[in-house]
């Protein structure tokens, strides 16, 4: 069968396909470019409280996690050749006699343990807890930092 | 006390303001509790990396306004990898019922957690009214 063109539409003559093809590409290329600035958005989550964000430079390791109304004593951080472990409890403010208007902070326990990147120094591990936000500082074995080689 | 009950993680609430923000970046919702007693309002909201010279509490004809501002944790040379939470500021408006005392607000900022008392004013408080058998 003969293909026929009823109507001289551009979209079917040759010059205009490549025309098409340019606009496909540039459309990939502002959805691509798109996903890379998703990126910075929270990603995945493990689903188990707090949600940790953890980062890394040349000398440490860094785990975050907001953790508002939390007491330096209740808080417990463990860790061992193979994770770290952070648990407490965010204890409720005030009595439950008062009437509630609005209630939508989260007291309660938690525990979350997380595998830790390879060799730590385990002796030098520091945490803070600054405005709510835990820190913890995980400092990379000696053994296992990035170590410059000067080319002879 | 009995036993609590166990954290469950929530996606931090991102605010929709309705004017569109001079600085970029995503703006949460404080989770809030609002109590009452018969003298003050108490508001507790979470308000994690919030300093006490980034936060600004203004109230004006019945409208309170909560905004803070974080800075990112993270020194300039780390490199994230894994990323749970946003990181931004909050901010959050209520409309207030009452007639509070302007002079008397107390507003503390510890572990990351605002407390704020809003004394009622003297009129705005309820007055026991006898009534008088005839």
């Amino acid at each position: 069968m003969i293909a026929r063109r009823f109507f001289n539409t551009p979209a079917f003559g040759w010059k205009s396909s490549f025309s098409e093809l340019e606009r496909i590409r540039q459309e990939m290329e502002r959805l691509s470019k798109g996903v890379e600035e998703e990126e910075a958005r929270p990603g995945r989550m493990a689903g188990v409280f707090p949600a940790l964000n953890l980062s890394e430079n040349k000398e440490n390791y860094y785990v975050r996690a907001e953790l508002p109304g939390l007491e330096t004593e209740d808080l417990s951080i463990q860790a061992d050749g193979k994770s770290l472990s952070i648990s407490g409890e965010i204890k409720p403010q005030p009595g439950e006699t008062v009437k509630y208007h609005r209630r939508e902070r989260q007291t309660g326990k938690f525990s979350r343990i997380i595998d830790l990147p390879d060799a730590i120094d385990l002796d030098k591990i520091v945490a803070g807890l600054n405005n709510g936000i835990l820190t913890v500082t995980l400092p990379k074995s000696e053994t296992h930092k990035p170590r410059q080689i000067t080319v002879s | 006390m009995s036993e609590s009950k166990e954290m469950q993680v929530r996606n931090k609430q991102e605010a929709a303001s309705a004017a569109e923000q001079t600085k970029p970046g995503v703006i949460f919702t404080p989770a809030v509790d609002i109590f009452e007693t018969e003298e003050s309002i108490f508001l507790i909201g979470d308000m994690p990396g919030v300093k006490n010279e980034d936060l600004t509490i203004d109230l004006r004809d019945n409208t309170l306004t909560l905004s803070g501002d974080v800075s990112l944790p993270e020194a300039d040379d780390e490199k994230v990898l894994l990323y749970e939470y946003g990181i931004g500021r909050y901010y959050r408006q209520f409309t207030l019922s009452e007639v509070v005392d302007q002079e008397k607000i107390d507003a503390t900022l510890k572990n990351g957690v605002l407390h704020l008392t809003l004394p009622k004013a003297e009129r705005a408080r309820p007055r026991q009214i006898e009534v008088k058998a005839q």
